[in-house]
């Protein structure tokens, strides 16, 4: 499929070349950061479970009391683990209860490298838990095999209540979809702390939890099986324990992990240090656990105009590529968001979006780009939504998307209900069963041609003017969908701390 | 005026109407939709289209004709009350009853993320062709974004001397939007004298435009609203209509 739109190899490396250079500096910043929810991911992995009679959870608990102690400068481990052999407690959630009790203080040793190679035997021991989780997947993909088609289909879930969940997302996977997402309750992108065990109450959506994420595993691996296809489960790592929820989705063989680079920072008013520390680190993660990300760029469409503002997709995309390399992750593990959201009254809107749409496949023709329907120009008229979403769908074939998050034509009317969504499958069967291989047909002219290069010529502008001024700027000028966002400002700014010359993360050492 | 529903001749009555059973396809179950049908006044209901989905429900779209009378002098809507102006007749009423430009402040509150409503409004590509507030020289907006919290906003509509502050809530579940306004209503009124309280207007798709005393604000906008018309509800409300 690559190479119909002529795009320039000099101009696409240049847009890399400036991507890195813009992103440089972030990662940098990364790398000198750490966060609270970094270094509850660490005691995660290395063992600490469970929450207190209040469910404010363990590691919370643990890493406030190292930090009241000895602040997050040194990371947890060395201070914890140099506690474990002082105190000569051996399971590490015990520590936690003690430190909650206050009978424990925290120090950093002069000569931290016998807790080093403890801390590092520890979570060493929760990687290896992880790094089996990913060989079962490999070993259930190969007994049921992948989704026949490209795009997979991938269907939303969320009533709130994981055993409610449960049996809508397995008729969903009998009834074709290849992807099972759980959306998240409204408002856990900031909770500072991961809630503990099944959940049955939530709003417009399930709370990601360990334990929903492993009932939900459990049920489509039967699903999997009577289906004759892998079916894949997705949860959001993003909000404020982006990184703990990567451990938790890597623990629970959870299979595509929501992950933007700036998401957080412009929907969530989350601040932007904390968010690219925390999302630096969940990556590293998700590249261990096989596990594919998906980017939001759809969602910048939602606020700014898409054809005005479709070139600042085409810099998110090509930001998260470098950010997502950089931490280890492979092409075929970067879901690249991008959406359908042109006003349909627009002349031409449907070869505006054939351009969009073909360009990401070309500037990234290994990555499973993910394709997200039409929801800021659905309204209360179901019909015309459904029309809307067969051409998004049409769209979606004619330019060889990874993977299609199916399009309900209740859409900005009430959460989806049953026939709704047996309706939009149908319209996704009718559109690849009747089309699917059109792409064989389809060269586009010089309009989409035209359009495609255009995008990408004001991709490389942005990206300059990015290289210039900087990114942590650009993101507080509002140039990604509109909304300004200081590096100063935003929710979760009191959980960074500088890294100090001994920082010792034994997990990012084994990453 | 007595009237029925329009299918393709006048007085026939026709309505269309889906909806789902909790029971596998079968003639029971296409018995079962249209006793329903005809329970809900639709007679004679035909059932054109019934499909089974997954093990034990069955999705059913049935025609029919339906004997009610409506009769439109028993409505009760909002009716416009104010003249619908042109930016400059907006904008020249300002100057002379105001003498200053009219402070407007407004944000999407909650978890809310969709700015769509409010930029609708506020931002000067407005909609529909329309012109948003920003576009009127003798409005001065202040647009908070999405997710400010009801405290910020307080604080913000403080500073700026708002006149006016309009919220949006575009996705809601639960009655998100009703406890969020009624939430925001409260927080002005304890936060500021009655005198010194700014005109409080919501918006968004989901609001009953009757229910403005209930959730304590002064307006509330409903789906298909435009720039122009909250324009000239501002100068309605705060400036008096022009003669």
């Amino acid at each position: 499929m690559a190479g119909k739109l002529d795009l320039d190899a000099t101009v696409v490396a240049r847009a890399r070349a400036l991507a890195a250079r813009a992103g440089q500096p972030v990662v940098d910043l990364a790398r000198s950061h750490t966060t609270v929810s970094v270094e509850r991911a660490v005691l995660r992995l290395a063992g600490v479970t469970g929450a207190d009679p209040d469910g404010i959870p363990w590691v919370n608990r643990l890493v406030d009391a190292v930090r009241a102690d000895v602040g997050l400068g040194h990371g947890v481990a060395v201070p914890v683990f140099h506690a474990m052999e002082t105190t000569g407690v051996e399971d590490v959630t015990v520590l936690a209860q003690k430190a909650a009790a206050g009978s424990v203080r925290f120090t950093v040793p002069a000569a931290p490298g016998r807790a080093r190679q403890r801390a590092r035997r520890a979570t060493a021991a929760g990687l290896k838990r992880i790094d089996r989780r990913r060989a079962e997947r490999d070993r259930l993909i190969k007994r049921h095999g992948d989704p026949k088609q490209r795009p997979w289909i991938y269907l939303i879930v969320a009533t709130g209540d994981i055993y409610e969940d449960i049996p809508q997302a397995q008729a969903a996977a009998r009834a074709g979809a290849d992807v099972i997402a759980v959306i998240r309750s409204t408002g856990q992108s900031l909770l500072d702390y991961v809630p503990e065990g099944a959940t049955r109450e939530g709003f417009a959506g399930t709370y990601a939890t360990q334990e929903n994420f492993r009932l939900m595993r459990a049920a489509l691996d039967e699903t999997s099986k009577e289906v004759g296809r892998y079916v894949r489960l997705t949860n959001y790592a993003s909000g404020l324990c982006m990184p703990e929820i990567a451990t938790l989705a890597g623990l629970e063989r959870l299979d595509m992990m929501l992950n933007d680079s700036m998401y957080g920072i412009l929907f969530r008013d989350i601040n932007p240090i904390r968010t690219f520390v925390d999302q630096r680190f969940s990556r590293q993660i998700h590249a261990r656990a096989g596990i594919v990300i998906n980017t939001g760029e759809d969602n910048y469409l939602t606020t700014a105009d898409a054809v005005e503002a479709a070139h600042t997709v085409t810099v998110s995309q090509l930001m998260n590529e470098y950010f997502a390399h950089e931490a280890g992750l492979a092409d075929w593990q970067l879901g690249l968001g991008h959406a359908f959201e042109i006003n349909p009254d627009l002349p031409d809107s449907f070869r505006l979006e054939l351009a969009h749409a073909l360009l990401a496949r070309e500037l990234f023709p290994d990555a499973p780009l993910k394709w997200m329907p039409p929801t800021k120009h659905m309204t209360g008229d179901v019909f015309r939504g459904n029309l809307l979403d067969g051409f998004f769908n049409l769209a979606g074939a004619l330019t060889g998307q990874g993977i299609l998050l199916v399009g309900m034509m209740t859409e900005a009317v009430v959460t989806p209900w049953l026939s709704d969504r047996d309706i939009a499958l149908q319209n996704v069967r009718y559109v690849l069963n009747g089309a699917g291989n059109l792409h064989e047909d389809f060269t586009p002219g010089p309009f989409i041609r035209g359009r495609a290069n255009q995008v990408l010529s004001e991709a490389i502008d942005l990206l300059e003017r990015i290289v210039d001024d900087g990114m942590l700027n650009a993101i507080a000028d509002g140039t990604f969908g509109i909304m300004k966002r200081p590096a100063d400002r935003g929710k979760g700014l009191d959980g960074v701390e500088k890294q100090d010359e001994d920082y010792y993360n034994p997990v990012v050492e084994d990453l | 005026m007595i009237i029925r529903p329009y299918g393709d001749t006048t007085g026939d009555g026709m309505v269309q109407l889906s909806f789902t059973l909790p029971i596998p396809h079968d003639k029971r179950a296409e018995g079962a939709a249209l006793q329903l049908a005809g329970k809900m006044g639709m007679d004679p209901a035909m059932l054109v289209h019934a499909k089974q989905m997954g093990d034990g429900y069955t999705f059913f779209v049935v025609y029919g004709k339906v004997n009610h009378l409506v009769d439109t002098d028993k409505v009760h809507v909002v009716e416009r009350d104010f003249p619908l102006l042109s930016a400059k007749e907006v904008n020249a009423a300002i100057k002379r009853r105001l003498r200053r430009r009219l402070n407007v402040v407004g944000a999407c509150i909650g978890t809310d993320a969709h700015t769509v409503g409010i930029d609708a409004i506020l931002n000067l590509k407005g909609i529909a062709g329309e012109k948003g507030l920003e576009y009127y020289s003798e409005l001065s907006v202040t647009n908070m974004g999405a997710q400010v919290s009801v405290p910020d906003l307080v604080e913000t509509a403080r500073e700026k001397k708002a006149d006016a502050v309009l919220v949006s809530q575009v996705v809601t579940q639960r009655d998100a939007h009703l406890q969020n306004t009624r939430a925001m209503s409260a927080a002005f009124r304890e936060a500021l004298p009655a005198g010194r309280r700014p005109l409080l207007i919501v918006g968004g798709p989901r609001f009953d435009e009757l229910m403005a005393g209930e959730l304590g604000v002064d307006r509330i906008f409903s789906r298909g609203t435009t720039p122009r018309e909250v324009a000239s509800y501002l100068v309605h409300a705060l400036a008096g209509s022009p003669a």
